[in-house]
């Protein structure tokens, strides 16, 4: 019979099993990743699927340094004191080796400066924020994703060609988008001094008043608009505009809009024509590529979107730092990261030593319609490395140590 | 702007204030009969849509299958208030005031994860109107057949519910509950029908609201809280249980926002104005100018002073032993527990004394605050600032933050101080989001969206463990004063004044004095918490000062228990703990959250301390 006291001793003696737990010899290796999940699902829920397949593959190939890796996630609420706070959970009581992870700039640059201070590694995997590598950039941050700047600077040579002189300029009031309009502002008038900026719509993020804003962009009259919309915003965007024939002549540029997570909820109404940054999954054809795109379909009966390569190569990324380190020392795996080479499915890519960004690249096109979805059409790759900064103004940005 | 965009303009703020409109009229509705501030009627918005969208994929993009669709989802919504209602609202009547706002806000962790269940995480872009999907050439301008749609739909709604209120018996009943609840009660009427009838149409509304918007918004998953906070302020600021106020109110708003966005950009005497930007806060702008003259909205009339149904308990003040054998045991942790207990029991400690604070202001003062997150987030930002941009030292930093948020309590509190019951709940909301939008926007001096970085302690607090120790000495010193002044002579004019402002003043308080003196003093207790919580974790952004942060200290205060002292303090831990395990591991732990607190509310309706109190009362009866 089950009496208080068996069922007491036979809880102790779980206790007593669970606080031995397996030899630490075979533990695998755990990577501290955290995340939005809950604010940015649409770009996260295939990151995270991207996570899982290239955990399975560092795995089925040996693992590192003879142990298997595990990524340990977290919701950081989209809140920098939450992410702050499930950082160190991870570090002290998982035990991670390291961070990698994040969305939002905010909760990026929060991390990182956590990461300055605890000394740790810190991948950031997705926040496009120029400063993550730049202003605020730090000795153990690194950043995979095409940074803000450098997609903007991808769509410059194309807003050059077309030699419009009145741009409008529509944007989401944050980080992101103030600083893909200031990028793009400086670039443009760089190479093409004439130009003149009409409009300028900044509107809080998912809940642009798209009929207004269409209307006031129209009413300067541009020749081309320049637009770092996405999601909600976009959408309503795009349809408002097509309805009130904003963009009747009127060329437009739009960063991240070829992404699938964004282009393809458009569906029939996606704007052909615009330029956008994004990736055309379905016409790529270099091996590194459909390598992964097989592999993603067959685990997971869907296709990829710009948010699982991101999540793979991030795994990616961490795994080939612990090889090349050889230990999970901070300052050897820091070591390891600078200069970097790694395959991922946009090919190969270094997270160069000046500023700690990856070279990885995006694919720059305009958009189609056909059979009532949207896709990208005569595009391009841009190598990441073609689109930065000299290294004489990378340097004035970051600051020395 | 020429004379034809004003025109656009126009029409197309009037379009946008449609479904507002309708939103607004439910959420008043339910708050005049039921005293609900009904914090799922976003997410009944936001169900609208989904509903419409999937309803339209079903039965075919023809002019029968989207209108069908449309009135259909809007059914089936009030049916889920009804449902809300009846499985859950019902049940916490009686309970002290606000505390079903928690209930509510547990409904909105649910239903958001319910719907990335049901329609996933993908934005769904609903077809256009049958029919309506072309634009109308008006002065050279493409306006959306659709919109003007809209803006003939808000009038025809508000003339059905003036009908509905004015000329049918329901709708006497309801003006008459809108007055005066109890006394409908007495006179024989059934409350829990009427209740859940007020339900069922002001969730309709809602929930049509949402399903007219699927031809101009994609269905997503942040529209509830897109929406939430806009419906309350057009509700305020119409008038509470006015529905032709908030017709008025969501026109001004409407309108304001698309003139901001027409005039866009404008130079005056050399400074580069966007008025752009403003769509950020405009909203809350014109409730704390409409608040400021009118302190019931716009058509509002004053409240009917409220019958007490019960006086509040009497408070116990905690004992000395109580509280140091506490302080004891906390100060033990750090030697038996691993680091990341003592990193979460600073978060702990900070939240608790940010949720003492707004409980002194919102119990024992009787003055309800939804931006109490405004002096958290000064606090906090005050003690960056600075350090990082006027040089002073960590500890310097730290100690005069409480101040910096105190002096924005005297500018506020002089304001709010003026209003009474929800109407003054909004205004320190309005507050608040003004000084997030600030705080959203200064880049030069807050470091705008992103906020502030490189805020760590000095060297000798570096450890986690020190400075959690010096969390504890600090917020412990703060709750253990507030609680002192609790039972001081000005604590208890305080309380006279919640519980009767007419006596107070005629023994001679003065009431307002008081009650501001109480606004700042709290002010700088919750700026003392966002300090200490800025430097435990090395970064400020705007999310300290945010919508979000206010709600966190609600919840935590109507968690543990409103009428209780240490409520608050078990309610911050109980949140923060229960977030940080429930977060950590499960995928849809964001329902699992709105579960646990719905249980908590049923079994608990005093909160989890008061209905701990409450037990062992009984079990002592019980024993003599």
């Amino acid at each position: 019979m089950l009496t208080r006291n068996r069922l007491l001793a036979g809880t102790a003696a779980l206790v007593a099993l669970s606080l031995v737990g397996p030899a630490a010899a075979q533990a695998p290796i755990k990577i501290g990743e955290l995340n939005s999940y809950k604010v940015f699902p649409a770009f996260l829920e295939p990151y995270k699927k991207g996570i899982e397949l290239a955990v399975e593959e560092v795995n089925a190939a040996g693992g590192v340094l003879g142990r298997k890796i595990e990524v340990v996630s977290r919701d950081d609420n989209g809140n920098p004191g939450d992410a702050v706070r499930v950082a160190e959970e991870l570090l002290s009581r998982e035990g991670a080796a390291f961070l990698i992870g994040t969305f939002p700039s905010h909760v990026g640059l929060a991390v990182a400066d956590f990461a300055k201070q605890r000394k740790v590694l810190f991948i950031a995997a997705e926040p496009l924020s120029d400063k993550i590598v730049w202003d605020q950039g730090n000795a153990y941050t690194f950043r995979l994703r095409t940074s803000t700047y450098m997609q903007t600077a991808m769509l410059i040579p194309d807003a050059v060609k077309l030699k419009k002189k009145r741009w409008a300029i529509v944007y989401p009031n944050y980080e992101y988008g103030q600083s893909a309009t200031a990028a793009f502002k400086k670039l443009l008038k760089e190479k093409q001094p004439d130009v003149e900026f009409v409009a300028e719509q900044a509107t809080p993020l998912g809940k642009i008043d798209a009929g207004a804003v269409a209307q006031a962009l129209a009413d300067a009259k541009p020749d081309a608009i320049f637009s770092s919309l996405f999601g909600p915003d976009l959408a309503k965007f795009v349809r408002e505009g097509q309805t009130r024939g904003l963009f009747k002549g009127v060329e437009v540029f739009n960063l991240l809009a070829g992404e699938p997570e964004y282009l393809d909820p458009l569906k029939e109404e996606s704007p052909e024509g615009w330029y956008v940054t994004g990736y055309p999954w379905s016409e790529l054809k270099t091996p590194e590529h459909t390598k992964f795109l097989n592999a993603y379909q067959a685990k997971f009966k869907d296709y990829p979107r710009l948010g699982s390569v991101v999540g793979y190569a991030t795994v990616m990324s961490a795994a080939e730092a612990i090889k090349k380190a050889g230990s999970l020392d901070q300052g050897k795996l820091v070591a390891a990261m600078k200069g970097l080479t790694l395959m991922t499915p946009f090919g190969m890519i270094e997270y160069r030593p000046i500023d700690h960004q990856s070279t990885m690249g995006a694919y720059v096109g305009q958009i189609g319609v056909k059979d009532g979805k949207g896709y990208m059409k005569n595009w391009r790759f841009v190598d990441g490395k073609d689109a930065l900064p000299s290294d004489a103004d990378v340097q004035k940005m970051r600051p020395k140590n | 702007m020429t004379l034809a965009s004003i025109l656009i303009q126009l029409l197309n703020g009037l379009a946008a204030a449609a479904s507002l409109f309708l939103v607004s009229a439910g959420l008043s509705l339910i708050f005049g009969v039921t005293r609900i501030v009904n914090f799922a009627h976003g997410s009944l918005y936001m169900l609208g849509l989904y509903g419409a969208y999937s309803l339209i994929e079903f039965f075919g993009r023809t002019p029968l299958g989207f209108w069908g669709a449309v009135v259909l989802a809007a059914l089936a919504v009030g049916l889920v208030g009804v449902l809300i209602e009846v499985l859950v609202l019902r049940r916490i009547y009686r309970a002290p005031e606000l505390f079903q706002l928690l209930a509510t806000f547990a409904v909105v962790l649910v239903i958001k994860d319910i719907a990335l269940f049901t329609w996933g995480a993908e934005d769904l872009v609903g077809p256009r109107a049958p029919g309506l999907s072309m634009a109308v050439e008006i002065m050279g301008r493409r306006i959306p057949a659709y919109d003007l749609l809209l803006i003939a739909i808000g009038p025809v709604v508000l003339a059905l519910l003036w009908l509905l209120l004015t000329r049918t018996r329901w709708g006497a009943l309801v003006r008459a509950a809108t007055q005066d609840r109890e006394m409908v009660g007495a006179l024989g009427v059934d409350q829990a029908k009427l209740f859940t009838s007020v339900f069922f149409v002001g969730s309709v509304l809602a929930g049509l609201g949402g399903a007219l918007q699927i031809p101009r918004e994609p269905a997503n998953l942040e529209l509830d809280l897109a929406i939430i906070a806009d419906a309350f302020v057009v509700t305020v600021v119409g008038g509470l249980g006015s529905i032709g106020g908030a017709f008025l109110a969501a026109i001004i708003i409407g309108v304001a926002k698309a003139f901001c966005i027409g005039i866009g950009t404008v130079t005056w005497f050399g400074f580069e104005i966007s008025f752009s930007k403003l769509t950020l806060v405009v909203e809350f702008l014109i409730m704390a100018l409409v608040l400021v003259v009118r302190p019931y909205g716009l058509l509002g009339k004053p409240q009917a002073a409220q019958r007490a149904a019960e006086p509040a308990p009497r408070l116990q003040v905690p004992s000395w032993t109580f509280a140091l054998v506490w302080l004891a045991l906390l100060a033990l942790v750090p030697l038996v527990a691993d680091r990341y207990t003592t990193i979460l029991l600073t978060d702990i400690v900070c939240f608790a004394l940010f949720s003492v604070s707004l409980h002194f202001i919102m119990g024992p003062a009787g003055m309800v605050s939804f931006g109490h997150a405004a002096y958290f987030g000064i606090g906090a930002y005050a003690a960056g600032l600075l350090m990082k941009r006027f040089g002073l030292p960590m500890e310097a930093a730290l100690l005069l933050a409480p101040l910096v948020a105190g002096l924005f309590a005297i500018v506020y509190g002089w304001f709010c101080v003026r209003l009474s019951g929800v109407y003054l709940a909004m205004l320190t909301l309005a507050f608040a989001q003004i000084s997030w939008s600030i705080v959203f926007q200064w880049d030069s001096m807050t470091g705008g969206s992103n906020g502030v970085f490189g805020v760590w302690p000095s060297a000798w607090l570096a450890d986690k463990t020190t400075y959690y120790y010096l969390a504890l000495v600090l917020c412990g010193a703060g709750i253990v004063f507030l609680w002192r002044v609790l039972f001081s002579p000005f604590g208890y004019a305080l309380r006279a004044g919640r519980d009767s402002p007419l006596r107070a003043e005629a023994i001679g308080i003065d009431l307002r004095g008081f009650q501001w003196a109480a606004f700042v003093l709290v002010g700088a207790l919750a700026g003392l918490a966002g300090a200490v919580y800025a430097f435990s974790k090395g970064s400020i952004s705007p999310s300290s000062i945010s919508i979000a942060q206010s709600t966190d200290g609600l919840i935590m205060v109507l968690l543990g228990g409103v009428e209780t002292l240490t409520g608050p303090v078990v309610g911050a831990a109980i949140f923060t703990w229960l977030r940080d395990v429930v977060a950590r591991n499960t995928e849809f732990w964001r329902a699992v959250m709105g579960g646990v607190i719905l249980l908590i509310v049923l079994l608990f309706p005093q909160g989890l301390v008061g209905g701990l109190k409450a037990l062992v009362a009984r079990w002592r009866e019980q024993r003599a």
